[in-house]
């Protein structure tokens, strides 16, 4: 079985601090990592490997730095990774076109493996895009996935129902953090993985004449304005400051 | 032209009131489409909603699968020279939208919280860095393509003065190489958090599963009767089902009162809910984030606050 894991490297959201005074958020110094359901999508494709054997090659468009990264998911169980950098100006039809055409120089595919979006921006727009560009079939936001020797099963979170989907060979397949709980790799795996290669591929060697659809204009803070009136003395005061105050703003009604 | 399409019919009235007002702006008509079978009803009211015109795609397609929708609308704005096209953000939008833009070869951008015309270019505006920046963006190509989530905008108030024109065509679509084995509905205890007036929601301050109950007696007295919680407790602790569950991964909400008790306030859980009206946080923490999105604050112990907090409200509504 050939599987290609796409994963990206992200900001840690959670880590990421907002200006005071223009309430942007500062993207400089926040530590970078894989997205996490990113990292669920690397862990499907072990699970598929160990059952069915056969290779699973990391796709990243990416910083040069994104190499330490993908050796995180070497290290995991990867055999091989490849970063191809980001052009100049790129949106989600850039990156995917390149991608697509990274899968087709890769050649061999069965299951393409995806999260369902990725933790900074959450556009979800890349698998999609791929199984759209390669004409292939396409199950998101997979909860749990039964893979077999000629097709594959996949229990779809809809929200509120489950669709069961089932496809041949090959497919495109995007994963929720809730199928499963990607391993942390040991020690042994970790100074392993730095023998495993990470190729180098150009933009130019894989598409002409790339640009963007979307222009990204800017990025603007969200104001949150609230009146932060906090009490914090004598709890039965506070208690009754609070009701009284609810009162005034005609919420008890 | 511009195009609007999604398989949930509030969805498309409230998509149909801002493609109306893109569509004036360029001077162009309003498509809606309907895939399936001919329903004149829906095709009527769409119409009165602002709706110029109405394609109906018949089909025999039973259940939604992206590839397959992808193609019908792919036929459908091919022939109809659609240059703007907005499609429902729902579970199944989300999939179909990037796939469609992918076959056209264009932009998209999806979850749209605004979309107007600057410097005559087709403008955004969503959400990303969960929830702590909004970014704006333009389309350089056509045809451009967003998608809008639910309660965005607001439909028009309905006219069945507005007339337009009922469009239909057959359509054969070659079957995707996936099936649908099963759809289940979840289990639902028929909460609806997104709707709810009052929310009282809990978080990682509780210790224990039976102590939400002091959230439960406070919701009961609020007449909101609603709990929600944040991430933890039903993502992780699984104390209440998915359904509570507020914040960017779960339900956004819009309550005219919110009461966050032992809530952090990581910033996923602000972005579910920061539309509220009043917001008042309850926690032991000063420093808690939650307080900086608060109108209102208690800092203290939970467990002593809601009991009293609980017979307060109850005296003082009498």
């Amino acid at each position: 079985m050939n599987i290609i894991v796409c994963a990206k490297q992200v900001v840690d959201v959670s880590e990421m601090k907002v200006d005071s005074s223009t309430k942007k958020p500062i993207l400089q110094g926040v530590p970078q990592k894989i997205s996490d359901i990113d990292k669920n999508a690397m862990e499907e494709a072990i699970k598929i490997k160990d059952k069915h054997g056969g290779k699973i090659t990391v796709l990243t468009v990416g910083p040069a730095d994104a190499k330490e990264r993908i050796k995180e998911l070497l290290a995991m169980g990867a055999d091989e990774g490849i970063l191809i950098p980001y052009p100049d100006k790129y949106d989600y039809h850039v990156v995917s076109t390149l991608l697509t055409e990274a899968i087709k120089k890769i050649g061999e595919y069965d299951i393409i493996l995806c999260g369902e979006a990725s933790i900074d921006l959450f556009s979800g727009q890349i698998g999609p895009r791929l199984a759209g560009l390669l004409g292939i079939p396409q199950i998101t936001y997979a909860q749990s996935v039964n893979a077999e020797k000629d097709k594959i099963t996949a229990d779809r979170n809809m929200g509120d129902k489950s669709v069961t989907t089932e496809s041949t060979y090959p497919v495109l397949i995007t994963v929720t953090k809730e199928i499963n709980e990607p391993r942390l790799p040991s020690l042994m795996q970790i100074l392993g993985a730095a023998n495993k290669p990470i190729n180098d591929w150009t933009v130019e060697s894989l598409a002409d004449g790339l640009n963007p659809k979307i222009d990204a204009v800017e990025l603007n803070g969200i104001p949150m304005e609230r009146k932060n009136i906090i009490y914090k003395d004598n709890v039965d005061e506070s208690v009754k400051n609070l009701v009284d105050s609810l009162a005034k703003e005609g919420v008890l009604r | 032209m511009v195009l609007v399409f999604s398989d949930d019919k509030k969805l498309t009235l409230e998509m149909l009131s801002k493609g109306s007002e893109l569509a004036k702006e360029l001077g162009k008509k309003l498509t809606a489409v309907v895939i399936g079978k001919n329903d004149d009803a829906l095709a009527k009211e769409y119409i009165a909603h602002g709706a110029d015109k109405v394609f109906v795609a018949e089909t025999d397609i039973e259940s939604f699968k992206a590839e397959e929708y992808t193609e019908l609308l792919e036929s459908i704005i091919k022939e109809t020279g659609a240059e703007t096209v907005l499609i429902g953000s729902n579970k199944n939008g989300k999939e179909l939208a990037p796939r469609l833009a992918s076959r056209l070869n264009t932009g998209c951008v999806t979850d749209c919280t605004n979309l107007y015309f600057k410097d005559k270019k087709l403008t955004t505006e969503r959400i990303v860095y969960s929830g702590n920046a909004i970014a704006v963006e333009q389309f350089n190509s056509k045809p451009q393509i967003a998608t809008i989530p639910s309660k965005v905008f607001d439909p028009l108030p309905k006219d069945d003065k507005h007339t337009g024109d009922v469009v239909k065509k057959k359509f054969d679509v070659e079957k995707s190489a996936s099936k649908i084995l099963k759809i289940q509905e979840m289990k639902s205890e028929g909460v609806n958090v997104e709707d709810a007036e009052i929310i009282v929601s809990c978080g990682r301050g509780f210790k224990n599963k039976d102590d939400i109950k002091l959230v439960d007696d406070l919701a009961e007295i609020l007449k909101g009767r609603t709990v929600g919680c944040s991430r933890p407790i039903a993502a992780d602790l699984k104390w209440l089902a998915e359904e509570h569950w507020i914040g960017l991964s779960g339900h956004k909400v819009k309550p005219k009162l919110y009461i966050a008790a032992g809530i952090s306030g990581q910033i996923q859980h602000i972005a579910g809910m920061r539309d509220s009206g009043v917001i008042v946080a309850i926690n032991k923490d000063p420093e808690a984030l939650i307080f900086k999105s608060a109108d209102y604050g208690i800092v203290g112990d939970l467990y002593e606050i809601l009991p009293k907090l609980t017979n307060a409200v109850k005296e003082k509504m009498g």
